[in-house]
């Protein structure tokens, strides 16, 4: 019961975009077409789940006054493995999502679920927490990936819709990503209260 | 509390070591299949390839049988988020055959669409069957006939300024090869003056204004 609550966590009432807005810059950055969005997604889930079983293992072994630098560590060695197979594995992925795969060492939503939730759970749990909160997060960058590539070139997991002459450029490009996030938030934080 | 942190730090040395030991080689092959499957793209029929360097740029030029058969150069210049590296393939007058993007970073959607943009029969798009030495391969904004991508021009002019350079390249190789007659490769980089006036005059307008 508690299982399924954290997950249902991490997707709905504490999903890391829509209702804690963390991890801004990727989610901007990376949403230009949906599969983009996904794929971060995906990634970011793949290092939160492994971060946060590592850290609620070695919680106890870590003293308080280094506990960030070993976070960052643990997080930084799994990103680095995940960076690495997705360029021998799955070049065109790797290409595409490029700088953006480093750069999840410094997302702030997978340091914040260590602080938050895996220093103070154990591991099955703080697993758990990383799916949820991961799946969360992916959901948010596909839904916003999609709007924008939709809004923005008339496709959806370049699948067209409507012709590219109809498409509002802005969406694909960053001031796009603004305005479609905020309409987002606008509408999920409508149908939370209601 | 120095000896957790350490130990915490060698194990992730060793976990990145032992993960790039195992991924060294796909990363490897994976390169190498996509640089080959460029040369297969830009090239038409060979059944032989020699690869050498000229202007510190590969040329991998093809042979059938004996007949020089056209040259597939990688050539790189600075995009708008990063390096762009393209293959051009050129057919023995130095026309175009086709062209690949090997590595680039621009802007998704935008910048990204140079993979195919200029292959598109579309307009003044397509820059296949051209050749850099008659034609003057920059985009329209710079006096060139080339259609620059929309809301991506940095990017388009990044990619022309490489085949430039590609076609330098190969012209060179031309010029060792049949020295005595050299005339096709004879011609100073007048498009690089010309862009260079356009930009100027361009910019004095834009004063005038």
């Amino acid at each position: 019961m508690k299982s399924l609550k954290i997950i249902l966590n991490g997707l709905i009432k504490e999903n890391p975009t829509f209702v804690l807005l963390l991890g801004m810059c990727p989610t901007l950055g990376t949403t230009s077409s949906a599969i983009n969005g996904m794929s971060m997604g995906l990634a970011t889930t793949f290092v939160l789940i492994c971060s946060n079983i590592v850290i609620s293992l070695i919680k106890n072994l870590v003293p308080d006054k280094v506990r960030i630098p070993c976070y960052v560590v643990v997080i930084a060695a799994f990103v680095s493995v995940l960076q690495m197979c997705m360029e021998a594995y799955v070049p065109a992925i790797y290409e595409t999502l490029g700088l953006f795969i480093p750069l999840i060492v410094v997302n702030c939503i997978v340091l914040g679920r260590a602080e938050a939730f895996a220093a103070k759970n154990n591991a099955w749990y703080s697993a758990l927490d990383g799916i949820g909160i991961g799946l969360g997060f992916t959901f948010a960058l596909t839904l916003l990936g999609a709007m924008r590539e939709l809004l923005g070139t008339g496709k959806v997991f370049s699948l067209t819709l409507f012709p590219e002459n109809y498409g509002a450029l802005v969406f694909v490009l960053a001031p796009g990503a603004f305005i479609a996030l905020g309409y987002l938030i606008a509408i999920v934080n409508k149908m939370r209260k209601a | 509390m120095v000896v957790v942190l350490t130990l915490i730090s060698l194990i992730a040395a060793g976990i990145l070591g032992a993960v790039y030991t195992v991924t060294a080689e796909p990363i490897q092959q994976a390169k190498t299949a996509k640089q080959q499957a460029a040369i297969q793209q830009v090239l038409t029929t060979f059944n032989r390839l020699e690869t050498d360097t000229v202007n510190n740029l590969p040329v991998h030029r093809a042979y059938q049988d004996d007949n020089f058969a056209g040259a597939a150069v990688e050539a790189s210049s600075n995009g708008f988020g990063g390096e762009i590296k393209i293959m051009v393939g050129f057919d023995p007058q130095g026309n175009i055959i086709d062209y690949a993007v090997l590595q680039q970073a621009e802007t998704p959607g935008l910048g990204t669409k140079i993979v195919d943009w200029f292959k598109t029969d579309k307009n003044n798009q397509s820059i296949k069957g051209k050749n850099p030495g008659k034609n003057n391969l920059t985009v329209s904004k710079d006096g060139g006939e080339v259609d620059a991508i929309t809301a991506a021009t940095i990017s388009s002019r990044a990619f022309l300024e490489a085949l430039q350079s590609a076609y330098q390249a190969y012209a060179g190789n031309d010029e060792a090869t049949n020295a005595t007659t050299g005339a096709t490769s004879l011609q100073p980089d007048t498009t690089a003056v010309d862009s260079l006036n356009i930009q100027l005059t361009d910019s004095i307008n834009a004063i005038i204004e």
